[in-house]
């Protein structure tokens, strides 16, 4: 979009402005999930840029929060650090066990936000499926209902059958993560499903596959990248969040957007910053595998490569 | 024969035709729901019923009802305005010793304190001397605690007396029950839930048009530049997207701290005095700011999606007809992107109305909304009942927008990335 040469002085002033403009927006969204990471190696225990770190001296920089990391809740953290401590920060680390238990729920309720999302996907994008439009706002709006409401009845609904006494770890947890996550992967299967060739079905069927071989040798590859990335947003949602968990998780369930929650409200320290580091580049790999996966997505399906 | 046949044929084969393709199409659409079934069987129990259950407690607590039955029976049999006798005390008087012996007293006085601050102490020490009370109880119940013939206090027992009760949403609506049981306004310095309602929509709204103004330029760039560069510019709207929440709350927390980068920054090139640094968080501007920042994304999206497929040239031939070109975007373009506009801004609006972690963590005393006041009660002051009502209504707030938004944009529409 260069400036036409029909413009007037005043649009051209304009143009440049415009595009002032729209470079500080970008700034303004990026520049503070950018700025946490040379913030989380600062040697002093403050949330800003120290001289020494403007000069770029080393020793303003240091991996300090990110030991902390593992050594805060160790059992013995001055051990000499050999298979022993690092036996103890797999046992005892408070940050380590919050992401084996984020890991844990995160995985569990992708899995079943998946398979129920992607199979009623299919049922949905029948042309024949009753009462669709009704089906479909009930199936997304855990989306749309504001997470305290959602939070504040499964608090009831759970303390009145009692989960916690039947004895699965997790259980509360992982049904209501998969009943957050389960939107999205409706949404980016549904999407998949749009203009999607139902003669191959048809023709996989005539050359004699059964329905299962279709399903497994047709049509899943075709959606498998609506699944991935509906799995993906499935899995971001479940380990993101934390209002469900500060309401309904028992005290040997806390995750780590919780154990942030904690930090953030009592003592904010810079590992909190070593955390949100972590988180960022977790979430730079995840929107690298969604983005190359839609871009297959739209090549397999013919439509122009973006 | 054989012309007979043909001359029916035709019609049998059409029945059995018709008989056929619907026994087919039955077949599809069982199919259909089958497939549909476990989901939907699934979110009925994870998600429908934890909020009618939720519904439910907005419109039923026991906790007196359940507890002081003697009373509960002398307000069934008496009608409203009638002034508590001799038996009335007497029943008082029975179901305050039961209390005592069963431990209830602190349910039954939480319940009336809800209504009438400082009264759970008088129920758990009126069950502690409960043993000692004398027939007349009309004079004795008083004469140990005068409060005992308070006539609000009548009034809320017996709206307290049936387990199913409006005064939870009377209560969220600001509005009380006077000592003739007539529906007023609360004292204006208890006022919080109206006034919270409105603040939280208004917010909202303010968030939402900031969105726009900060959204619109950004997606008509991208929407506009060639695929690879917008592709590549587009990493920035989607890395925030799907960066996690608290992880951006803490980057403004950092940012805009009176010790912070910003003021830090700003003080170190003299625009402020370091005595005189800005309060931007812990507060209201706080809450908007990190707010609009987390929502943006939200706002770029759908208006990208709609402004990509608009062709340049009808502001092209818009513009050889002689429009200036500011004429040219208002009656030419902007009318294309409306669309665009309705979809990210219903979005904004809905997700803004009902957050609560961001306004929790820096929004300090102003900046909280109306969920902040729903975990409050759930949280410290044990109110759930009271909750349950405040989510209730802001439930069917969020359901109205989304059933605008279903209507308007289409749920089908919804995209993510």
């Amino acid at each position: 979009m260069a400036v036409p040469i029909y413009a007037s002085p005043l649009e051209r002033v304009w143009y440049y402005v415009y595009r002032v403009l729209c470079a500080l927006i970008f700034l303004f969204l990026i520049a503070p999930i950018l700025i946490i990471i040379p913030l989380s190696f600062n040697a002093e225990p403050y949330f800003t840029f120290t001289s020494k770190m403007l000069a770029l001296d080393p020793t303003g920089y240091s991996g300090r929060w990110y030991d902390m990391l593992l050594t805060f809740g160790m059992q013995d953290p001055d051990a000499p650090r050999g298979w022993a401590w690092w036996a103890d920060v797999w046992e005892n680390a408070r940050w380590v066990g919050v992401a084996k238990n984020s890991v844990i729920v995160g995985v569990f309720s992708t899995l079943l936000a998946t398979v129920l999302g992607t199979v009623a996907a299919l049922g949905l994008s029948r042309p024949e499926m009753p009462f669709r439009r009704v089906i479909m706002a009930v199936l997304i709006s855990p989306m749309i209902v504001p997470i305290i409401i959602t939070a504040t009845g499964l608090f009831f609904f759970y303390s009145a059958i009692r989960i916690g006494d039947w004895g699965i770890p997790y259980l509360g947890l992982v049904l209501a993560h998969a009943t957050l996550g389960i939107p999205f992967v409706i949404i980016t299967v549904t999407a998949t499903l749009v203009g999607f060739d139902h003669s191959l079905t048809r023709a996989a069927a005539s050359l004699g596959a059964s329905p299962r071989r279709v399903f497994f040798k047709v049509v899943m590859p075709l959606i498998m990248p609506g699944m991935i990335s509906g799995a993906l947003f499935a899995f971001v949602t479940s380990f993101d969040e934390v209002v469900v968990v500060l309401f309904i998780a028992g005290p040997d369930e806390q995750t780590i957007p919780r154990q942030m929650w904690n930090g953030i409200r009592e003592s904010i320290s810079p590992a909190i910053l070593a955390v949100a580091t972590i988180l960022v580049v977790v979430s730079i790999l995840l929107l690298a595998t969604v983005e190359l996966l839609r871009r297959r997505s739209e090549r397999l399906r013919g439509v122009s490569a973006g | 024969m054989t012309e007979q046949a043909a001359d029916r044929s035709p019609e049998i084969g059409g029945r059995a035709l018709k008989r056929a393709m619907a026994k087919a199409q039955g077949r599809a659409k069982r199919r259909a729901v089958l497939l549909v079934a476990p989901l939907l069987l699934f979110i009925l129990i994870t998600f429908v019923a934890p909020i009618g259950q939720m519904l439910f407690r907005s419109v039923h607590n026991d906790g007196f009802s359940a507890n002081m039955p003697a009373l509960a029976a002398w307000f069934a049999e008496n009608p409203e305005g009638t002034m508590p006798d001799e038996a009335a005390y007497a029943a008082l008087a029975t179901d305050l010793k039961m209390a005592r012996e069963n431990k209830t007293a602190g349910t039954v006085g939480t319940r009336i304190n809800y209504e009438i601050g400082g009264t759970r102490s008088l129920f758990t020490s009126g069950a502690r001397k409960a043993e000692d009370l004398k027939p007349p109880f009309a004079r004795s119940v008083p004469e140990m605690d005068e409060d005992w013939a308070d006539p609000q206090l009548w009034q809320v027992m017996r709206t307290a007396s049936s387990a199913y009760t409006a005064s939870f949403y009377l209560a969220a609506l600001d509005l009380t029950r006077d000592a003739d049981g007539h529906i007023v306004g609360v004292e204006e310095g208890r006022a919080v839930y109206v006034g919270l309602f409105f603040k939280t929509l208004w917010m909202s709204g303010l968030i939402t048009v900031l969105c726009l103004i900060l959204g619109y330029p950004v997606a008509h760039l991208l929407a506009t530049l060639p695929l690879a560069k917008s592709n590549l510019l587009m990493i920035l709207v989607l890395l925030p997207f799907w960066t996690s929440l608290l992880v951006r709350t803490t980057s403004w927390m950092v940012l805009l701290q009176e010790q912070g980068v910003i003021n830090n920054t700003l003080v170190a090139t003299g625009v402020l005095q370091d005595d005189n640094r800005l309060a931007m968080i812990y507060n209201q501007t706080g809450t908007i700011i990190a707010m609009v920042h987390i929502l943006l994304p939200f706002m770029i999206l759908p208006l990208y999606s709609v402004m990509r497929p608009i062709k340049p040239h009808y502001v092209r031939a818009a513009r050889s007809l002689g429009a200036t070109s500011w004429t040219a975007f208002r009656r030419v373009y902007l009318p294309q992107t409306v669309p665009g506009i309705g979809a990210g801004a219903l979005l904004v609006f809905i997700l803004a109305v009902g957050y609560y972690i961001t306004p929790a963590l820096v929004g300090g005393a102003s900046g909280q909304l109306i969920s902040n006041l729903i975990a409050y009660h759930m949280q410290d002051s044990l109110n759930w009942s009271m909750a349950a009502a405040l989510a209730a209504i802001l439930l069917a707030a969020v359901l109205v927008l989304y059933w605008l938004y279903d209507r308007l944009v289409g749920i089908d529409n919804l995209k993510l990335g």
